[in-house]
This record gives C-alpha cells, sequence and structure tokens, in this order.
C-alpha cells in the first residue's frame, strides 16, 4: 500500500536511476555551457541580469559565469559551487574544474549504463586521483632557487593565463604588470595591496602600473595641489558636527539667544578639533567620513590638503601604504604615526583627476590603472589581471611549476592509463574513464580553437609515450609543439586543486541516489 | 465516519467539526501508519553500511545538502505524515543520546513494522504484537551485554580508539582521509576528556569550518579558533603570553537602563558632556591596562573612538564574538567573563601562550587561533574542504566520531559491527522463542526476522547476494558458535569482525533496539487517527 503523502505538498522525491540522471543531466549540462570557453580560442558569453536596468557582463571567466547563473538542480549547484571555492583559493582554472567534473560524470554515466555500480566507479576514481596527483607531483619543476627562472617561470604562468582572457592581445605587456606586481608583494598572498582602478577611455595598451597610491578623490578647492615631502594624517573620525554620544543628551533651549551660543560652541569645538589636528604638524589629512564645509575651509586656510569620503578600503590601504595609523582622536599628537610620502599631486587619467602618492614607505603597494573602450572591457580586463595576479601570488608561495597546453592533462592520463593496467577488477574500467576524462580537456581546447581534435589528441598521445617530452597543443599554429619551447607554463597548486577539487564534487555527485526537493518556501507577497 | 443518534434519529456531533476530519480506525489505521513508518524506513536503507549510498536534499532556500547520515536527511526531509515524524523524532532522540547508529535505528524500526503488518493480517492483537516484541528486546539486550567484550585503551595507547572511529567515518563521504580525521576526533575528546569521572562534555569541542584547502588540511587546534579578525587593522597579528580581558560590555558611552534625559541648555553644559564623553573612553581602556590585560576579547562593538584609542594605547581587541565563543574563551584560558569595567581585575584575566591571526585564500578571511591556553581544555577541530557541503557532511561526520569516542569513555563495552550482533541477537531470540507459550512467540520471532533486516540491507547496499551472504553467516555463527561473524562489506575476505576490527559500542547498539522497539510499540498502540482535513 502506498504511502499517499509522507512529504509536504511541493516537496519531490527521485529515487535511485532517477535521481542518478537528473543529477548527471544537470552537471553536465552546467559544465557543457562554460566548456567553449576553456582554452586560449574559448569564446566569451554575454550574461543579462534580471535586476534592474539588465546590466551586461561579457566574460570568460568560469566563475563568473557560474555566479550569474539561476540554477534550479541540485547536482548542477555543486559544480557551482567548487568553481566559486577554486575562484576564492587558487583564482584561476575555474572553468577546468568544472568541465573535468562534467566529463568525469559523463563517463561515470556511461560506467553506470554498463551496471557497475557507483560505490566501485568512485573506488576507481579514487586510485586514479591518486595516482595523477602522483604522476603531476613527479613532473612539476621547482625554480625557486634561480630568481631569473623563477621571474621568468611567473612570467610564462601569467601570459598562459591571460592568453584564454580578453587581454591576450597585449598578454606580453599585462603578464609584465602583473608579474611586477606581485613581486612587490615579496611573497605575501594579500592582494589587497594591489589596487585596481578603472577608468573608462584610452586603450588597453595605455594601462600602466604605478608604484605609488591612487586615490579616486578630488582635492578641495582652495586646497594645495602639489605637496613634497607630505606628512600625512589617515582619520575616521567626524568631522560634520561632533555628536554627543552619551544616551539620553537632548539640547533643550528656551532663547534664540542661546541657539546661536550652543551653535558657536559646536563650532568652536570643531575649531578646536581642527586646531588640534592642524598641531600633528601635518599637510595632508584623509579622512574616511565628511568634511563639512567649515572645517574644511579652516585646512584650507592652513595651507592643508583635505580628502574627504575615502571609503573604507582606501583609508586602510592608504594606511598601509604611508605607514600611518588610522586615528579617530587626536589629543596626543606625538604617539600618532603619521604617513609620509614623498609627493602627493593631482593627476589626470583620461578627464578624471585623481591624487596620486608616490614614493611611499612601504614598497609593497601599488596600483594598477587599467584603460579600456567601454566599462565591460574593464570589468573583464579586471577579472583577467585579477585571475594572473591570484595565480602569481600563489605560484610565488608554491614555486613549482608546469608545462601548459594540455601537457599536465597528457602527463597524467598516461599514468592513470598504466594504473588501469595493471589494476584487476572492475575499478580498472573506472579508472580507465578517468583517463579519458583528463585527456578531453586538451580535446576541448584544441575544438574550441577549431581544430581537428581527434588528430591532434592521438599524436599528442603518440608523442607522450616517449619518455620526456614536453608536447602539448600548439593552438596558435594548430598542431602539436614542444611547450617549454613556447613558454606555455601553468601553477603545479592550480592544476591540482582542479584535479581533486573536481574528482571531489564528482564523487559526491556520484554518492546521491535519492533527491528530496522540499517545497520552496513561500514569499510573502510585498506587492 | 463514528456517528451517534439520539433516539429521534439526529446524529449527535461527537467531534468538532467531525465532518472537516478524516478518520482511520482499527486495522486500517495501523495498517496506514505501519506503510508510512515503512516509508520512512524505505529511504534511509539505501544509506546503512559503509558503501551506502548519499541523499541529496534541496532545502526550502535552494541549498543543497549532500549526506548520508540518517538524522540529517530526516531532519532536512520536511516530512508531513504523523507516523513519519515520530520517526522522525526516534533518530533524533537516537543522536541526542548516541549520536550515531541514526540511520540504523529507522532502519530496524521500518523492519519491526513490516514484521508486525504480518502478524496482524494473521489476526493477532497489536497489543499482543508490542509485547512479544517488548520482552524479545529485553532478550536482545541481554544477549548484546553477554557478547559484549571490554575495550582497554589509554591516554598512551589510543589505536583501539582511533580504530572505532574509522568504523564510523568509513561510511561516510570523508572516507578519503578516515585515519587523519579519527585521530583528530580522539585525541580532541581525550583532551576534553574526565577519565577519572568517565565524563566528556562535548561542549568543550569546538567544530569549525572554513571554505577552502584541502579535507587533508583539518587539523586539531588545542586551543581556539574564532571566525573574527583584530577590530583595527594595524593591531599586532601575533602576541605571545597573552592576558586577555573578556568583556561583555561594549566600548560605549553607557546606557543606563533607567530613563533620563539630559538636557544642554548652555555652552558649558555642552562642553562638559563633551568632556565627559571622552573621559569614559579614557577610563574604560585605562581600567583594562590597569588590569594588565594585553588583549581585549569584547562580546560588543567598539564605537570608533574607543577603537583608535585601543589601538593607539597598544591593545589589541576583537569585537562582536559570540556568546558561545566567549564562554568558551573563558573556559580556555581561564579567566572570567567580565561584565564591567570596574570589575575588571588582574586574576579576571584569561591567560593563553599564542594569540595569532591567520589568513587564509586569495580572499581576505582571517582568523583568530587562541593557542597555549592555560587551561587546555577546550580545542577547536578546524575543518578546511572543497566547498561548504563538504564541510557540513565533515562536520557532521565528526560529530558522529566524536560521540562514538565519547561512549566508548563512558561505557567501554563493545560489540562486533557489520551486522554480526544484530545476527546473533536474531539466533538469540530465535532460541528463545521456542521456549516462550502464548501468541507472543510469533512476535518474538518477527522481532529476530527483523533484525536480519539490518544485516541484509548492510549486504545489499555493499552489492553481495543479500539471502545468500545473510544464510552463510548465520548458519557460521552457529556451527562455530562465534558471534563476531558479520557481513563482509569492503571485500576485506573475512567475515570476522574482530578481524576487521569493526566495532560499534555497546550502549549505541542496545539504545538502538530499545528506542525502535519503543517507537513501534507506540506505533502499534494507535488504533484512531483524526487529522483535519485540507483546507
Amino acid at each position: 500500500m502506498a504511502v499517499e503523502r509522507l512529504f509536504k505538498d511541493e516537496a519531490t522525491e527521485e529515487k535511485g536511476e532517477r535521481a542518478r540522471m537528473a543529477s548527471y543531466v544537470g552537471a553536465m549540462a552546467i559544465a557543457d555551457l562554460v566548456k567553449t570557453t576553456l582554452g586560449p580560442k574559448g569564446m566569451d558569453k554575454i550574461l543579462q541580469s534580471t535586476g534592474r536596468g539588465h546590466n551586461v557582463t561579457v566574460t570568460n571567466d568560469g566563475a563568473t559565469i557560474l555566479k550569474s547563473l539561476h540554477i534550479d538542480n541540485p547536482a548542477a549547484k555543486v559544480l557551482v559551487d567548487i568553481s566559486k571555492v577554486q575562484d576564492d583559493e587558487v583564482g584561476d582554472g575555474t572553468t577546468s574544474v568544472v568541465v573535468l567534473a562534467g566529463e568525469l560524470l559523463r563517463e561515470a554515466e556511461k560506467l553506470t549504463m554498463a551496471k557497475i555500480h557507483p560505490m566501485t566507479i568512485i573506488a576507481g576514481f579514487r586510485m586514479a586521483a591518486e595516482c595523477a596527483q602522483k604522476a603531476l607531483l613527479q613532473k612539476a619543476m621547482d625554480n625557486k632557487q634561480d630568481p631569473e627562472k623563477f621571474k621568468s617561470d611567473l612570467m610564462k604562468i601569467a601570459m598562459t593565463t591571460l592568453s584564454s582572457k580578453i587581454l591576450s592581445q597585449d598578454k606580453e605587456y599585462f603578464a609584465q604588470l602583473a608579474v611586477d606586481a606581485v613581486m612587490r608583494l615579496k611573497g605575501s598572498t594579500n592582494l589587497e595591496s594591489i589596487q585596481i582602478i578603472k577608468k573608462a577611455g584610452g586603450s588597453l595598451r595605455d594601462s600602466f602600473l604605478d608604484e605609488g597610491f591612487i586615490l579616486d578623490k578630488k582635492i578641495g578647492i582652495g586646497q594645495p595641489k602639489r605637496i613634497e615631502n607630505a606628512k600625512i594624517l589617515v582619520a575616521n573620525t567626524a568631522m560634520d558636527t561632533d555628536k554627543v554620544k552619551i544616551y539620553g543628551a537632548r539640547v533643550r533651549v528656551d532663547s534664540m539667544a542661546r541657539v546661536a551660543q550652543i551653535e558657536g560652541a559646536e563650532k568652536e569645538k570643531m575649531k578646536e578639533k581642527v586646531q588640534k589636528i592642524i598641531a600633528h604638524g601635518i599637510n595632508c589629512f584623509v579622512n574616511r567620513q565628511l568634511i563639512y564645509n567649515y572645517p574644511e575651509e579652516l585646512f584650507a586656510d592652513a595651507g592643508i590638503l583635505a580628502i574627504e569620503h575615502a571609503d573604507f578600503d582606501g583609508i586602510e590601504r592608504l594606511a598601509l601604504v604611508t605607514g600611518g595609523d588610522i586615528a579617530s582622536t587626536f589629543d596626543n599628537p606625538e604617539s600618532v604615526k603619521l604617513g609620509h610620502c614623498k609627493l602627493i599631486e593631482e593627476i589626470m587619467i583620461g578627464e578624471d583627476r585623481l591624487i596620486h602618492f608616490s614614493g611611499v614607505e612601504m614598497g609593497q603597494a601599488c596600483t594598477i590603472v587599467l584603460r579600456g573602450a567601454s566599462s565591460h572591457m574593464l570589468d573583464e580586463a579586471e577579472r583577467s589581471l585579477h585571475d594572473a595576479l591570484c595565480v602569481l601570488s600563489q605560484t610565488v608561495n608554491d614555486s613549482r611549476v608546469l608545462l601548459g597546453g594540455g601537457w599536465p592533462e597528457m602527463v597524467m592520463a598516461k599514468e592513470v592509463d598504466e594504473l588501469a593496467r595493471r589494476t584487476p577488477g572492475k575499478r580498472s574500467h573506472a579508472i580507465e574513464a578517468f583517463s579519458r576524462a583528463l585527456q578531453s580537456i586538451p580535446t576541448i581546447i584544441a575544438d574550441n580553437a577549431g581544430l581537428d581534435s581527434a588528430e591532434l589528441i592521438s599524436q599528442l598521445r603518440a608523442e607522450h609515450h616517449k619518455e620526456r617530452t614536453n608536447a602539448g597543443i600548439d593552438v596558435i599554429s594548430g598542431g602539436v609543439g614542444d611547450m617549454e619551447k613556447l613558454g606555455i607554463s601553468e601553477s603545479f597548486k592550480v592544476k591540482q586543486a582542479v584535479l581533486l577539487s573536481a574528482t571531489e564534487a564528482a564523487e559526491m555527485i556520484l554518492r546521491v541516489d535519492e533527491i528530496i526537493t522540499c517545497a520552496p518556501r513561500r514569499r510573502e507577497d510585498r506587492m | 465516519m463514528a456517528l451517534a443518534f439520539d433516539e429521534y434519529g439526529r446524529p449527535f456531533i461527537i467531534l468538532k467539526e467531525q465532518e472537516q476530519k478524516s478518520r482511520l480506525r482499527g486495522l486500517d489505521a495501523q495498517k496506514a501508519n505501519i506503510s508510512a513508518g515503512r516509508a520512512v524506513a524505505r529511504i534511509l536503507r539505501t544509506s546503512l553500511g559503509p558503501k551506502g549510498m548519499d541523499k541529496m536534499l534541496q532545502s526550502p532556500d535552494g541549498d543543497v545538502i549532500i549526506t548520508n547520515d540518517g538524522a540529517t536527511i530526516l531532519e532536512q526531509m520536511d516530512v508531513d505524515n504523523q507516523i513519519g515524524k515520530l520517526m522522525v523524532e526516534l533518530s533524533r532522540s537516537q543522536d541526542y543520546e548516541i549520536g550515531d547508529g541514526t540511520t540504523g535505528v529507522v532502519v530496524m524500526a521500518g523492519a519491526l513494522l513490516e514484521q508486525a503488518e504480518k502478524l496482524l493480517e494473521r489476526g493477532i492483537h497489536p497489543i499482543r504484537v508490542a509485547e512479544g516484541y517488548e520482552m524479545a528486546s529485553r532478550i536482545a539486550v541481554d544477549h548484546l551485554e553477554r557478547i559484549s567484550h571490554k575495550f582497554d585503551f589509554s591516554d598512551a595507547d589510543i589505536e583501539p580508539l582511533v580504530q572505532t572511529c574509522m568504523t564510523t567515518l568509513s561510511s561516510k563521504m570523508v572516507t578519503r582521509c578516515k585515519r587523519t580525521l579519527a585521530e583528530i576526533a580522539v585525541k580532541a575528546v581525550l583532551a576534553v576528556a574526565d577519565l577519572e569521572r568517565k565524563d566528556v562534555n562535548l561542549d568543550l569541542i569546538k567544530v569549525e569550518g572554513k571554505v577552502g584547502g584541502k579535507l587533508e588540511d583539518t587539523e586539531l587546534v588545542y586551543g581556539i579558533v574564532v571566525d573574527k579578525d583584530m577590530s583595527h587593522p594595524q593591531m599586532p597579528k601575533r602576541i605571545e603570553d597573552a592576558k586577555i580581558a573578556i568583556l561583555t560590555c561594549p566600548f560605549e558611552p553607557p546606557k543606563p537602563k533607567t530613563k533620563h534625559k539630559v538636557d544642554i541648555d548652555t555652552v558649558e553644559k555642552f562642553q562638559t558632556l563633551r568632556q565627559q564623553e571622552q573621559k569614559y573612553f579614557d577610563d574604560m581602556v585605562q581600567q583594562c591596562k590597569d588590569a594588565g590585560a594585553t588583549l581585549v576579547i569584547c562580546q560588543w562593538g567598539f564605537d570608533d573612538e574607543a577603537n583608535h584609542l585601543l589601538m593607539h594605547r597598544n591593545l589589541p581587541a576583537v569585537r562582536w564574538v559570540g556568546g558561545v565563543e566567549l564562554e568558551l574563551i573563558a573556559i580556555a584560558t581561564g579567566g572570567r567573563i567580565v561584565p564591567r569595567f570596574q570589575e575588571l581585575t588582574p586574576e579576571k584575566l584569561g591567560r593563553a601562550g599564542l594569540v595569532r591571526e591567520k589568513s587564509f585564500g586569495t580572499t581576505k578571511d582571517r582568523m583568530l587561533y587562541i593557542e597555549q591556553c592555560a587551561n587546555s581544555r577546550a580545542v577547536t577541530i578546524f575543518i578546511r574542504g572543497g566547498n561548504k557541503m563538504m564541510i557540513e557532511e565533515t562536520k557532521r561526520s565528526i560529530h558522529d566520531a566524536l560521540c562514538v569516542a565519547r561512549n566508548l569513555i563512558r561505557n567501554n563495552s563493545i560489540v562486533y559491527g557489520g551486522g554480526s550482533a544484530e545476527i546473533s541477537c536474531s539466533i538469540a531470540i530465535e532460541a528463545a522463542a521456542d521456549r516462550h507459550p502464548g501468541v507472543e512467540q510469533y512476535a518474538i520471532r518477527a522481532f529476530a526476522d527483523a533484525l536480519d533486516s539490518i544485516p541484509l540491507a548492510l549486504s545489499e547496499n555493499s552489492g553481495l547476494q543479500p539471502i545468500d551472504t545473510l544464510a552463510e553467516v548465520k548458519s557460521q555463527q552457529i556451527k562455530e558458535n562465534n558471534p563476531y561473524y558479520g557481513i563482509d562489506c569492503n571485500d576485506v575476505g573475512t567475515n570476522n569482525m574482530q578481524e576487521q576490527n569493526v566495532f560499534e559500542t555497546l550502549i549505541g547498539k542496545q539504545q538502538q533496539i530499545m528506542l525502535a522497539t519503543q517507537v513501534v510499540k507506540m506505533i502499534l498502540k494507535i488504533d484512531d487517527v483524526i487529522t483535519p482535513a485540507d483546507y
């Protein structure tokens, strides 16, 4: 006797084969969606938001595409999640990880059709992933000892990363930019100290790396436009009227004269505060909050450059860059550390005036100013540059490097294939399938470039059968090429993360044999 | 529908709004209940054992959870049926009491219901069935006691404990690094355990997760990890020999609870008020300084000015730390939670050898590690993993492993797993049934059959021939009079669970049988279901 209603209305339940099919289909659909963006000749996607204004984004960054999708299929959500994590953790390879997981599931589907139990498939995948990781570890090169070589490695990685993005035209230029910026960080992965400012206008080539700090603010009227040997006080304080914070306080007056007096007192108070600030012996004052006209005037009188409304990030970065404290009280000037820089001046980028702090104390920070034809272009350029910066900063910490262009996948596939031959039992099917999934990555890269993938992959496989080969797909010439000569490199850390998270995700989806969807939460109609 | 008529033939209304309620009575009610219970059990059946499958659950908000933890599945499942809810409660109470075996208990209850249905069809009264079950469960519990083993471990030799935790973890998604996680769990439990009193306060173990990294990066921190950073970006990121002031009062001007007004009507008053305000902040920081604190942990926020003053006076501070975390910090560092600045004294400060801020990944996530605490009784298990789902699942798995380790410390008797205990009980009950006069005999025998369903499900999930395997193992047990034969789920090659090192705790198993029996008894006793109709 079937139970009529075990679940609430609208809750659905899918079991066994159906559940598995639903998750395979969902995951593969997502993988197919981003598949065409893979590789140096990958295509872009236009995303239109449903929000107000229907903003348009043009991108080929996997994580960005997936983030903007509204997905209902739970398995697809798992894939979106891994690409997000990949983005957070290593910054690049967001497309690869989804495509690999999708390919793994595609192979797994065939195996389940052939009546192999998902648990057996998982066991095989696990063995294969372990073996592939070992193969990568063996082949990874580490040039940490040799700074010259290391720098050229970084350069190559940056170029490889950028070659699949919008910046590919000027990849050498931007790679240099990114490497310079990351080298300044001296091993820290804190990308916050690299500031990216986007200004529409000009061409991508006009972008530049600035060693100082640029604040997107205007200098107050009547204040000096150029200060040498600036002493900067970075503050976070109210420069409108200082509110009385004691609870329950209120002003109660009985005549107009009194109002005037209190107003006077307030003004006096402000003046006092400004005096105190000036007493620090500064010639530049940057505040996170608003500065009213009156104090601004006072500052102008004292010949101090006052900048209001610098946002929180800006303030923190400025404090970091100039080596000053962020101050909120001004009673003891001797103990507040002031920031220093050689020169503050107003510069023009395109049509906008910005404040430029150069010759700062801390050499770590820098600003990258991106120029480009349109805001979409700039957004995409920023994303690309961010990817490159992330990868580089990770590589600085873990300096192992692999070749690119499908080389690591072929190396892994070869090892995994050998493992399959050695393994008895049904698991070997799964291991073989893993190797096929790995090979599909170079296949897709070739397909996206409009090359004959079947031909290329078989050539590549033959090449890889020899000992020590550097063969990979040369998308530009459309053949098999020596990746070392072509200078195509990838970070070991990224590849490893792709391999591990894709396997993990595939495993997670494979283990599911039932999907229970709760009734969607009803939203109150607020129309 | 029950209707009563008075002498004129008019119907009495017995139930309020009777016509709007649907009602099931007698055998129909029992059958409906049984089938509902079985439906729930059927869902969980495939999740049992080391090769059990996972369920994917989509919550009302669209979040996805993938798990094979019985309690979690049931809790998220949005069950509407009353009996279904009872089953959910059942697994929850197993979760609270024991923390593990939540799937097993539901499968067991489902099997008991299935057997009961057959008996009801034969015309045996439900109460007799219930009584028979009760007797059988008593036999089973006693039998478990007999076949149980004392289990030796000590602080130095944690290996047996690790093995047990590994059994628990082997059925979860995290099997890949079960060894590491099991060791972490055991070490964590031992760190907080009071071996004298045989008590473990699991509250002292904090499980914190952060997306990113690998599962292998999961670590045990002898101290506290707080998902917070210093209130001011320029405060020192590393403090050695920290003296910690743990405050529950905000760094803000006081807000007296009594209603009051401060009227400002002259310039002087305005100025004195201002000075007063500054003095407040100064005093607060000074009081912390005076007590000798080198780190302030506060439950509330800081005013910008206070924040700067703290920075200025070189007193690092952490704000918005949750109540539970605050308590843990207090326990770990041996400090006292201080509700007022005035009450801050040097004795009330907590001590920690090292406080450091650690950042992760490319995003600017930072966490605060408080280590080498004065009283290292509180520990944190810090989980890393590919994504949020993975971390949640790992958290649940770790929780199960922790519970198992705790149960072993409380009571170190074990029985062997892999269905061996159930098979052994089933044999014992079967033998006892024949000696029992009366109708209950049938129910007792049915109970034995129901116990078989656990090894059946195990072998089914492992891809073995269920009936063949069970029959083989059972005959082996009787022939060799050895209760350690179970189902060889992992294809190791032996089905002696003692050799495979597959244990479960005795209390866990006993609890499973007792809870399942109780719920089934309750369901059997229901003969009338009245539900309000849908509108």
